[in-house]
């Protein structure tokens, strides 16, 4: 890459340069404005912003993101991601691929949440179908949607105590993940991308010890989980780190796409589980968790909360999976008749979209994944203008990003 | 009561048989600063030991295990692993200056080791304004961190220099306060005397409430002094890398690594021996039995115990809870424990002339 | 909320020649770059449809055309629409940007931008997002060739 952005000798030797040079776009588009260190002013000190680099490498931000953020002091002015770094071009490979084999992309993209961006695509393609889908497959297929909203959400959690510095929560948080890890890899043969789902149904049938594995986690889990709130939730440091920290309104929430925990905080009620409900999510009791505060500790409770609704699903289902069928009869070959599709679901991040655009043939004319952490992003520079460099951390931990499902 | 002072004065005797006067006193110096380097690097690779075996113990975890049984030779491989590495500098960093800021923080803090009282006799240096010496040398180490940070020339050391230099300028007072309590209430600022002050108990259980609080604001204070705990904005991993010292690598990292474990044991010790006895066993009122049997635990041991009870505390600090952002780190010291610690001193004063102490 | 006609007569109303697809998911109204921001302010700020979020802007390569399409939906009425914006032109794609009336386009629309290479004017910061800013090319439409990176199998 041929871009020189900092010139650090210049931006020594004088005063005012022009410290980013612009950017060469590939064809004749007008090139945008370069970014100009603005010269303040003020009566006494004659200042001058500098940029600091968050750089792709970086212990703090979840996955190869960077950030380069403009600073006045302590003050952030201006905080512009940059991302692309972990593209893979899922949906130029999508174009080439039968629906079988894209399910297992797509895997990669959320790997926090795989089974239900799984399947996002095996819905879209069922509905598109019009294939009546057994009732087991249904309701296992909740159980194993909620159970991986767990354990993204335990991830998270010891993330974010271990970017506010309390490290030991991420220990505990993966402790009490290897659970869930464990009884995934039983049932699907995977800890991480697992490929569970296929376009019908399921590729195998729950293993024998699934349902008593998952009764004795979720006993397990609801005495753990107060211990959370003990170590962080109400501990004085941490909440004088979040409240009021990062604040985003209901307003900007909607216009900037966000979708999620991080909307829920602001008062925007968005879940697709309860909006346009899927699986068996219309059966089942569960809360959808609001608030209206919008801050960093807003977002910070709605998942902890939402965890407890998600014990409280799978309690619901798991002593009463019907039997029947794990796959329903598809053919080897799958062709979806011509037309467009759309599919929501709802991850751990928030409104995954799946939009096909179908020519009638074995692989989709356009798969577009609307990924929920690309609207998130958007919203980060409204988010964390006129807050301190250790808000910054702070306010994206809660933003929960996983770079691979921003990039695809 | 084991006296080392015998120990020492026959060294010094069998000398200055054999030497002149300046020669027996260079030797002793030099046998001195061998000593202090050995236990230098031995308390350094001990504490870094201690440390990674007490996080794992929080976090439900086993720690260093492979290198040796237990795990006990795993600070000698990361020692040879520093050594072996190469002495990274970045082409604008300011060499003099990079290369002697590791030095200084190293020299403030054997400084400060010259005076503490090991065990009875077992002081280098005994001056008759320890604590005073005590504090202004330790306020060294805040230059080395400003140094080592603008020699950097790099944007993310830079922001942890300053940073570090607001945070341990703004601690120092509250130090001073709470050490005041002890110096108003035993008379004196040399550390033997205070010690000798606490014969018939210690500090903490004498002067009651104003010197609890002050133990308390110490730890604290203490604590932010080091950059550890809950006060590491200065290094925090997950904001700026490493801060002031990312830009270090090998020998010199291993420098400014081991000079914050040696600073936690600096205070550590000041604090055992000011507010907790230093070498004085634990004796109750008049239970001669019980007191002769506490006299059994050599006083080295007493206070190895103090000293690792409070670093001790020190870990368990850094391991459970986040951090203070750093205006709340100012905030929390020019708020609160500073008016907190002057208070204190006015509370100690009035007790001390009322005579309201044991 | 309303109903797919009466979406269909209110677009027909701020609208010249729009083309309607029936018979899928939502109401599919196409509509020529010309009349899309008249069409999008009104869906957007008219109490009787109040589009507020849009949840997905895609682009899709027809080897004639361009299209760009916005799916919407309406957090207070309930009810979904999905705008599409047909373009013609191969050689300067020109699509009137919609970051003014929702905030989500501005990244949207630079990772159209960048696969597609369709421009969006008035966007305040149009460049690529997902690929190097050195990149030559749009690798989403379907006449991309890059014998380095894509094999083409079969």
């Amino acid at each position: 890459m041929k871009q020189t952005l900092y010139n650090w000798d210049e931006m020594m030797q004088s005063e005012t340069t022009e410290t980013v040079e612009a950017i060469e776009p590939s064809q004749s588009v007008e090139t945008p404005e370069p970014l100009e260190p603005i010269e303040h002013s003020d009566p006494i000190l004659k200042t001058q912003d500098y940029f600091i680099n968050m750089g792709p490498q970086h212990p703090s931000t979840h996955g190869v993101l960077r950030l380069v953020l403009t600073l006045d002091g302590e003050i952030i002015k201006n905080v512009e991601p940059h991302i692309g770094y972990i593209h893979r071009s899922i949906e130029k490979m999508c174009e080439s691929d039968s629906y079988r084999q894209i399910v297992h992309l797509t895997d990669r993209m959320d790997y926090l949440s795989c089974h239900i961006n799984n399947e996002a695509v095996c819905l879209a393609v069922e509905n598109a179908l019009e294939l009546e889908i057994p009732d087991r497959v249904v309701v296992i297929r909740t159980i194993i949607d909620e159970l991986t909203r767990l354990a993204s959400h335990q991830l998270w959690w010891g993330v974010m105590g271990m970017d506010l510095g309390a490290i030991t929560s991420f220990l505990y948080g993966f402790r009490d993940r290897e659970m869930i890890t464990d009884i995934f890899e039983e049932t699907c043969g995977a800890r991480l991308t697992m490929n569970y789902n296929v376009p019908g149904g399921l590729m195998f049938d729950i293993h024998p010890n699934f349902q008593r594995k998952v009764k004795e986690f979720v006993q397990y889990f609801k005495k753990k989980l107060p211990e959370y709130d003990d170590l962080l939730s109400g501990n004085v440091i941490f909440l004088e780190r979040t409240k009021g920290i990062g604040v985003l309104t209901k307003e900007d929430v909607i216009s900037y796409g966000v979708s999620g925990p991080t909307a829920r905080a602001s008062g925007f009620a968005c879940d697709v589980r309860k909006r346009h409900p899927y699986n068996a999510y219309d059966r089942v009791q569960f809360k959808e968790i609001v608030m209206t505060e919008g801050d960093t500790y807003a977002r910070y409770r709605v998942r902890i909360l939402e965890m407890w609704e998600s014990l409280s699903i799978i309690e619901q289902l798991i002593d009463n999976i019907p039997e029947g069928e794990y796959c329903a009869k598809t053919k080897a070959v799958i062709k979806l008749p011509v037309g467009e599709f759309y599919q929501r679901v709802e991850t751990a991040r928030g409104d995954l979209g799946v939009y096909i655009v179908s020519d009638g043939k074995k692989s989709p004319y356009r798969m577009k994944f609307r990924s929920p952490g690309f609207s998130n992003l958007s919203a980060l520079n409204h988010c964390a203008k006129g807050c301190k460099i250790a808000d910054l951390v702070a306010i994206m931990s809660t933003f929960d990003l996983v770079l691979p499902d921003i990039d695809r | 009561m084991q006296d080392f002072s015998l120990l020492t004065r026959a060294i010094h005797d069998n000398l200055s048989s054999h030497l002149s006067p300046t020669l027996t006193q260079v030797t002793e110096m030099v046998i001195v600063a061998v000593c202090f380097l050995t236990f230098f690097a031995l308390t350094g690779m001990i504490m870094v030991y201690v440390e990674r075996k007490v996080c794992a113990l929080f976090q439900q975890r086993l720690g260093p295990m492979r290198v040796g049984p237990w795990g006990l030779a795993q600070s000698f491989a990361d020692f040879i692993k520093l050594l072996f590495k190469e002495p990274l500098m970045t082409r604008q960093a300011d060499s003099f200056i990079f290369n002697l800021a590791p030095f200084i923080i190293i020299i403030s803090s054997f400084m400060a080791i010259a005076v503490i009282p090991f065990a009875k006799g077992l002081q280098a240096l005994d001056f008759d304004i320890g604590i005073f010496y005590v504090t202004a040398v330790s306020s060294i180490g805040v230059v080395s961190i400003l140094l080592a940070g603008w020699s950097s020339s790099n944007k993310y050391s830079l922001i942890g220099a300053i940073r570090s230099g607001a945070q341990v300028l703004s601690y120092e007072i509250s130090i001073g306060l709470s050490l005041l309590t002890i110096v108003m209430l035993s008379g004196t600022l040399q550390f033997s005397t205070i010690i000798q002050s606490q014969a018939n108990g210690w500090w903490i259980f004498k002067g009651h409430l104003p010197v609890i609080f002050a133990f308390i604001i110490y730890v604290i204070a203490g604590t932010a002094e080091t950059n550890r705990g809950p006060f590491d904005i200065a290094e925090a991993e997950s904001e700026l890398t490493a801060g002031f010292h990312t830009e270090y690598s090998g020998i010199k990292f291993s420098f400014f690594f081991l000079a914050e474990y040696i600073n936690m044991f600096i205070i550590s010790a000041i604090a055992a021996t000011v507010f907790l006895g230093g070498w004085m066993p634990f004796h109750m009122g008049s239970w001669d039995a019980f007191n002769g049997i506490m006299d059994f635990i050599p006083p080295l041991a007493w206070f190895v115990l103090k000293v690792g009870g409070i670093m001790f505390l020190m870990m368990w600090f850094r391991w459970t809870f986040p951090r203070l952002r750093i205006d709340q780190l100012l905030t929390l010291e020019w708020k609160y424990l500073m008016p907190l610690s002057i208070l204190n001193v006015v509370f100690t004063a009035f007790i001390v002339v009322s005579g309201w102490h044991f | 909320m309303m109903s797919n006609d009466e979406l269909q007569a209110f677009i027909q109303e701020h609208c010249a020649d729009p083309v309607f697809e029936t018979g899928k998911q939502y109401l599919n109204a196409i509509v020529a770059p010309e009349h899309l921001m008249r069409v999008a302010e009104a869906l957007r700020h008219d109490p009787r449809t109040s589009f507020d979020y849009m949840f997905c802007l895609s682009g899709v390569d027809f080897s004639t055309h361009f299209m760009v399409v916005y799916h919407l939906e309406s957090t207070t009425l309930n009810h979904c629409v999905v705008l599409k914006c047909k373009v013609s032109d191969r050689v300067n794609p020109d699509v009137p940007s919609v970051s003014s009336i929702w905030r989500t386009a501005e990244f949207h629309e630079r990772e159209v931008y960048d696969l597609f290479g369709v421009r969006f004017v008035d966007h305040p910061d149009l460049r690529r997002i997902l690929l190097d800013d050195d990149w030559v090319g749009h690798p989403m439409r379907k006449d991309y060739v890059d014998e380095a990176n894509i094999v083409q199998l079969g």
